[in-house]
């Protein structure tokens, strides 16, 4: 007995030992600097006065009251915070290797807060609504998650889609256009599929038919588009008749508040008070996960992206189920995009997605080509996109130009692995070849 | 009890297995025949007009080198393939395959070389994919599934979980799975394809009493190989196939070299003349030697071995079993490597890749295409890659192309690469030489150590005596010398003495004159001492045919 229990443990002390050769610095460096960062910005130079974030909104059926807190207390606080997770994640590694995983999402709950608290306090009104910020995340957050959601049907099935962007502005386009002629915005969205899908078709006909290099194609899709759109806005959308534009008038899709779970605090204004696309894409985030890991057709799709020798083998047409999941994914983005023009803002401009589609690209790796992880991630980026647009209207002790770089530089962390190594489908972006 | 039926009687007396109670699968028979089967690539003809006949209940042995045309002819009959002319007959009836799906709805599997499994999958979810059962609105329903996997491995004694992850198997149980994924679509005919590349000696044992069980039971088996000791042990037909032609077929009890002889063209001595070794000091050692992954498992775990100088150590060993992390960790191409290897009483890790060549130290990588050569080089640039800078073959920062060619032309000369000009490009070469190529530059330094990793992978019998050839004549110039291979023929005809590897630890080493049975048992993960226990107590005669 007592052989086998000293085997075990010996065991275990190999196993450590293993980990601690290939143990990886990165976390704990990360953490250090800013951990550094937060207690000269946050604590040092925190601002005095008070910090203000309110719950609720005056509208609201249940009344929460506001949160306040002294800034620079509560900025030394959160620093010393950061300092001790920081050190704790150098000991871990130390230890075993490797940061445990409620120490990174501590440290990154803590310096959020401390950032929001420093930043909320050095404005001038030094109050934020957070029913804002989040209501207003979702002007992101929605077009991201359709644009994820593409990427995750055309990924899972072997295509990498890089033209989610050019999907996000022709349905944008024409959503608007066919929104004004016909005057009914349910047209409008109808026309933005197909135009999504058409931008897809492209892509699939490309790269899956003539095995043209699906990033140069992607990538060649968007500047097509951006230069259609740009033209076609020129030439027809400023058009007047009488005095008035009538060709980037499309009609507003009315927003449709749930009865009784629009009255939640925080979470009711955010997702229950929203128009036809947000419920579409809450259903659509559901029932494309369900449909990838429950169904055959969600097997085959996987099996078409991880090993396209296997599926074919089984009888499975491998570029025939590429092709209609990069349309499918073309119409999904192209729907996301019609939230632009029927949603957030009621009319067409030059390039109004502005590099959206590439974040979406961006969430569905740290989502890990998962859709329900990509819809979390949208959320994350279009919080903190938000959270930017709000300050950049504040004063704040930070340029509005720097604050813009947040969503991207938080885009940029996470991509590069600080959230664990995320595995694509084998066969993403590799052409299937019979024979 | 239930009886197989069966609709005709193979010319050798099968008698039907008796099967208990639902286990019984109803197998019918059917012959196969290939009429004229020509495919070509281009101006390559891979196959020329090939006439094969499959009787029911056979087990049909298709014999023949690398690049034979073997894997395509069978592409053809498996629908992956469009033949560009012949036909296909199945019990007389012509008919024709557009895809995987109607050779398999014709009653026709598969089990490919390189495994057609999801490894992210689960082993029902592999054997499910293309014909799964679903419910409601296609949400799948795997339990059928999970219940046929779970019969046929009870008759056959596979022991599968239908719920494990294909890539968390070991190969040999993932060959199972794909032997289950057929049975599961009524194979009457099942091709396995150079199906003991990957196994031990022992599995290989398991496999062949497995394709006499379904043989017993009525399925015919197109034995694709070219390993003459297996092909004589398991078939009851042999065709031979040389460049892309039938050349022949034979019985079982042809001798080896007669079938030899067939497969290449011309009379082969299949056994190298070999002096003894004659060991002198161990310069070459490796000491505590471990290597990690990424994400810290042990790929070679505390390998301790010395080499001297005129002898040959062949490391043997399941390919993924250690083997390329060894030679990596040797050339200081791995990341995370502890432990010591001093050559000549020098410390080679932690080095360089050029420190460690400038040390004298050959390497033959064991993909020479992609780590080898650089195919759209010529064969005069490949022999100079590691040379370039040298002083003779350089002006300056300029190449001497003069002094290249020469080398060249002195190289090909000397190692009979067959090309019509040092210029082609290495990639219009054949693999035998292309590793003629890559083992002349790698021969062409003073050497203090010569590593050949499966040095005669993919290359066709006339150049493999050659390469075995040099590379004994390297060991007599009192070289030592480490040979890796995964063929245990190859292993046992070249080494002094044989390290096996297993899960990255070093089972032992035994002499080179060591029998099959040994090493099978230490490439299955027994110690050298527990390997020869149990041969000791266990009658070995059991995996030889009846």
């Amino acid at each position: 007995m007592s052989t086998v229990i000293s085997t075990k443990s010996s065991a275990d002390n190999t196993a450590l030992r293993d980990q601690l050769a290939v143990r990886s610095w990165k976390v704990p460096i990360v953490f250090a600097a800013l951990a550094v960062f937060a207690v000269v910005v946050f604590a040092v130079f925190g601002p005095e006065g008070h910090a203000t974030f309110r719950l609720s909104q005056e509208q609201d059926a249940w009344q929460l009251p506001d949160l306040v807190l002294p800034a620079k207390a509560s900025g030394i606080v959160a620093a010393l915070a950061c300092v001790v997770l920081a050190l704790m994640s150098y000991l871990q590694t130390k230890a075993v290797g490797r940061t445990a995983r409620w120490v990174s999402s501590s440290f990154t709950v803590v310096f959020v807060a401390g950032f929001l608290i420093w930043i909320i306090g050095g404005t001038k009104t030094q109050n934020i609504t957070l029913v804002g910020l989040f209501t207003g995340a979702m002007l992101i957050v929605t077009p991201l998650v359709f644009g994820s959601l593409s990427g995750v049907l055309c990924e899972r099935s072997g295509v990498v889609n890089i033209a989610i962007e050019g999907q996000l502005l022709a349905g944008a386009f024409t959503a608007a256009l066919v929104g004004s002629i016909t005057g009914n915005a349910f047209a409008g969205l109808f026309a933005a599929a197909v135009a999504g899908l058409l931008v897809g078709f492209l892509l699939a006909a490309f790269s899956i038919k003539y095995l043209v290099n699906q990033i140069i194609v992607g990538v060649v899709l968007n500047v097509l588009v951006a230069g259609l759109t740009g033209f076609l806005f020129e030439k027809i959308m400023k058009i007047k008749v009488a005095g008035a534009t009538i060709y980037n008038q499309p009609p507003h899709l009315p927003d449709l508040p749930i009865p009784v779970l629009s009255e939640i605090p925080i979470i009711g204004p955010t997702f229950f008070r929203q128009s036809v696309l947000g419920y579409l894409m809450l259903v659509l985030v559901a029932g494309i996960w369900f449909a990838l890991f429950r169904t055959r057709w969600g097997l085959r799709i996987r099996a078409v992206g991880e090993h396209p020798q296997a599926a074919d083998t089984m009888g499975i047409n491998v570029n025939r189920t590429r092709f209609l999941n990069v349309l499918a994914g073309g119409a999904v983005a192209g729907v996301g995009g019609a939230y632009f023009t029927l949603v957030a803002v009621s009319s067409f401009s030059k390039d109004m997605t502005g590099g959206l589609g590439f974040i979406a690209l961006a969430a569905l790796i740290f989502g890990r080509w998962n859709p329900i992880g990509a819809f979390l991630a949208a959320l994350l980026f279009g919080v903190a996109g938000n959270l930017k647009s709000i300050l950049q209207l504040a004063v704040t002790p930070v340029d509005g130009q720097f604050l813009a770089m947040l969503p991207y530089a938080l885009t940029i962390l996470a991509v590069a692995g600080l959230v664990g190594k995320s595995r694509a489908p084998a066969a993403s972006g590799i052409p299937y070849v019979k024979g | 009890m239930e009886w197989r039926e069966r609709r005709r009687c193979g010319a050798s007396c099968l008698c039907p297995l008796p099967v208990s109670g639902i286990n019984f699968r109803l197998v019918e028979t059917l012959k196969l025949e290939l009429k004229g089967i020509t495919k070509s690539f281009g101006s390559l003809v891979a196959n020329d007009h090939i006439d094969l006949v499959v009787e029911p209940g056979e087990i049909h042995s298709l014999l023949g080198e690398n690049g034979a045309g073997k894997s395509t002819l069978m592409n053809v009959l498996y629908g992956l393939y469009e033949p560009t002319s012949g036909e296909i007959l199945v019990d007389g009836k012509p008919v024709r395959f557009a895809g995987p799906g109607d050779a398999m709805a014709a009653g026709i599997g598969m089990v490919h070389q390189h495994f057609m499994l999801v490894p992210v999958f689960t082993v029902a979810e592999n054997v499910a994919l293309g014909r799964e059962s679903t419910g409601f609105a296609g949400i799948l329903d795997l339990e059928q599934t999970r219940t046929k996997i779970r019969e046929i491995s009870a008759e056959y004694g596979f022991n599968v979980d239908p719920d494990a992850v294909v890539e968390d198997l070991p190969v040999g149980v993932q060959q199972r799975v794909e032997i289950i994924k057929a049975l599961v679509r009524d194979a009457h005919v099942l091709i396995l394809d150079e199906p003991t590349a990957v196994l031990t000696p022992q599995e290989t044992d398991e496999l062949m009493n497995i394709m006499r069980q379904l043989k017993a039971g009525g399925t015919s088996i197109v034995f694709i190989s070219h390993k003459l000791r297996e092909v004589k042990a398991i078939s009851d037909r042999i065709t031979v196939i040389r460049r892309g032609k039938v050349v022949g077929s034979a019985e079982p009890s042809a001798s080896t070299t007669d079938l030899a002889s067939m497969m290449v063209g011309r009379s082969v001595s299949l056994s190298l003349d070999k002096a003894p070794a004659q060991p002198g000091a161990e310069i070459f050692r490796v000491r505590n030697l471990t290597v990690m992954s990424d994400v810290g498992t042990r790929l070679l775990d505390d390998v301790s071995f010395s080499v001297a100088t005129g002898e040959i150590l062949a490391v043997a060993g399941v390919q993924g079993n250690g083997q390329t992390e060894l030679t990596e960790a040797v050339l200081g191409l791995h990341k995370h490597v502890r432990g010591s290897v001093t050559l000549d009483g020098h410390e080679l890790v932690g080095r360089s890749v050029r420190q460690v060549l400038d040390a004298g130290v050959g390497f033959v990588p064991e993909d020479r295409t992609a780590d080898g050569l650089v195919g759209s080089f010529s064969i005069a640039e490949n022999l100079v890659l590691d040379l370039y800078g040298k002083k003779e073959f350089s002006r300056g920062s300029m190449m001497n192309r003069s002094a290249i060619a020469e080398h060249a032309a002195r190289k090909v000369e000397e190692f009979d690469v067959r090309t019509p000009s040092a210029r082609a490009a290495a990639d219009t070469l054949s693999g035998g030489n292309q590793q003629k190529v890559v083992l002349a530059r790698e021969l062409s330094r003073p050497l203090k150590l010569f590593i050949a990793s499966q040095p005669t992978r993919g290359v066709d019998v006339g150049s493999i005596e050659f390469l075995h050839k040099r590379i004994v004549a390297e060991r007599d110039k009192g070289t030592p010398v480490i040979i890796v291979s995964t063929e245990l023929d190859e292993v046992l005809e070249l080494a002094d003495r044989i390290a096996v590897l297993y899960a990255g630890r070093l089972m032992g080493i035994v002499p080179g004159k060591s029998s099959r049975d040994l090493l099978g048992l230490m490439m299955a993960g027994l110690t050298a001492e527990e390997a020869t226990v149990q041969l000791s107590t266990i009658p070995t005669s059991e995996g030889e045919p009846s």
